[in-house]
C-alpha cells in the first residue's frame, strides 16, 4: 500500500522552534514504512536539514525580525520527501552560497552546502511575495 | 544554553548540558569562551558528551573559540562526542582541525 505524509505548520520567526520542528524531522524519518536505508542516519539528516533550512530563513531571509512567520511544509511519498520553507524576505542567490568555498576556519556559511550535500534536489524560488526553499531527497 | 565550567591545572573545562547545539543556543557558547580569553584563560576543553546534536552554527561557536584560543597560543579541544555529532565533523571536515578525544581525562592528559 502506498503511503503518504503531509505536515504544515507555521511558526513565529525566532529562533526558540528550531528544536521543535528538527524534531518532527525526526520522527518523520522513523514514521516513513518503506524507508530501506539507515533511519537513525535519515533521522539525523532530516532533523539538521530543518534545521539548517529554518534557521537561514529566520536570521538571514527574515533578518531575525520576530514579527515575520517562516511556514514549513514536508511531503513524503513511497519516492520522495520534500521540503519547503517559506519565507517573507527578499531572498538570495542559492547557487551562489552553495558554490561559496568555505575555509576550514570560518565561522559561518556552512548551513546551505550541508543542505546541498543531504538533499538531492535543492532550489529556491519566488513566488508572489514568498521565497520557497524547496529540497528533495529520493528515498530509494 | 546550559554550561558546566570547571577548571584544573589552567584548563578550563567547558560541559555543555544540552541535548541541542544550534542557531538558537551557541552564542551563548561563544559568548561563554570570549570572556574566559578575556580573564586571561586560554587552554579550553569542550565536553560534548551530552550533546545529541549539532547544527553549522555550534560548529560556527566552536571554530570561533579555535581560532580565538589559537592566536592567544593556547588551544582548544574537544572530548566525548556521541557518534551522530561526530558525523558532523566528518561531514564539514572540521575533524581535521579539532583535537578530538574519546574521554576528558585522556584530553586533559594531553594539554
Amino acid at each position: 500500500m502506498s503511503e503518504q505524509i503531509d505536515v504544515d505548520i507555521t511558526v513565529p520567526n525566532q529562533t526558540k522552534y528550531l528544536g521543535m520542528i528538527g524534531k518532527i524531522g525526526e520522527s518523520l524519518a522513523h514514521t516513513l514504512g518503506h524507508y530501506q536505508g539507515d533511519r537513525e542516519e535519515l533521522a539525523y539528516h532530516l532533523n539538521l536539514v530543518l534545521t539548517e533550512a529554518l534557521a537561514n530563513a529566520i536570521c538571514h531571509a527574515n533578518a531575525g525580525d520576530p514579527t515575520k512567520e517562516v511556514r514549513v511544509s514536508i511531503s513524503a511519498s513511497d519516492e520522495d520527501l520534500i521540503i519547503r520553507v517559506f519565507d517573507q524576505g527578499h531572498g538570495f542567490d542559492i547557487q551562489q552560497l552553495a558554490k561559496l568555498k568555505v575555509k576550514e576556519t570560518d565561522e559561518s556559511g556552512r548551513g546551505i552546502p550541508i543542505i546541498f550535500k543531504l538533499m538531492d534536489q535543492v532550489k529556491y524560488l519566488r513566488e508572489g511575495s514568498v521565497n520557497i526553499l524547496e529540497m528533495t531527497k529520493h528515498l530509494h | 544554553m546550559r554550561l558546566n565550567i570547571s577548571e584544573q591545572n589552567e584548563i578550563v573545562r567547558i560541559e555543555v548540558q544540552e541535548e541541542r547545539m544550534d542557531a538558537h543556543n551557541s552564542g551563548d557558547l561563544k559568548e561563554q569562551m570570549l570572556q574566559l580569553f578575556d580573564e586571561g584563560k586560554c587552554n579550553l576543553l569542550i565536553d560534548l558528551s551530552e550533546v545529541r546534536f549539532v547544527d553549522s552554527s555550534g560548529l560556527g561557536a566552536l571554530v570561533s573559540g579555535f581560532k580565538n584560543a589559537s592566536a592567544r597560543e593556547g588551544s582548544l579541544k574537544l572530548c566525548c562526542l556521541q557518534p551522530q555529532v561526530r558525523s558532523m565533523f566528518e561531514l564539514t571536515r572540521l575533524h581535521r582541525v579539532f583535537e578530538i578525544f574519546p574521554s576528558s581525562e585522556e584530553a586533559l592528559e594531553s594539554f
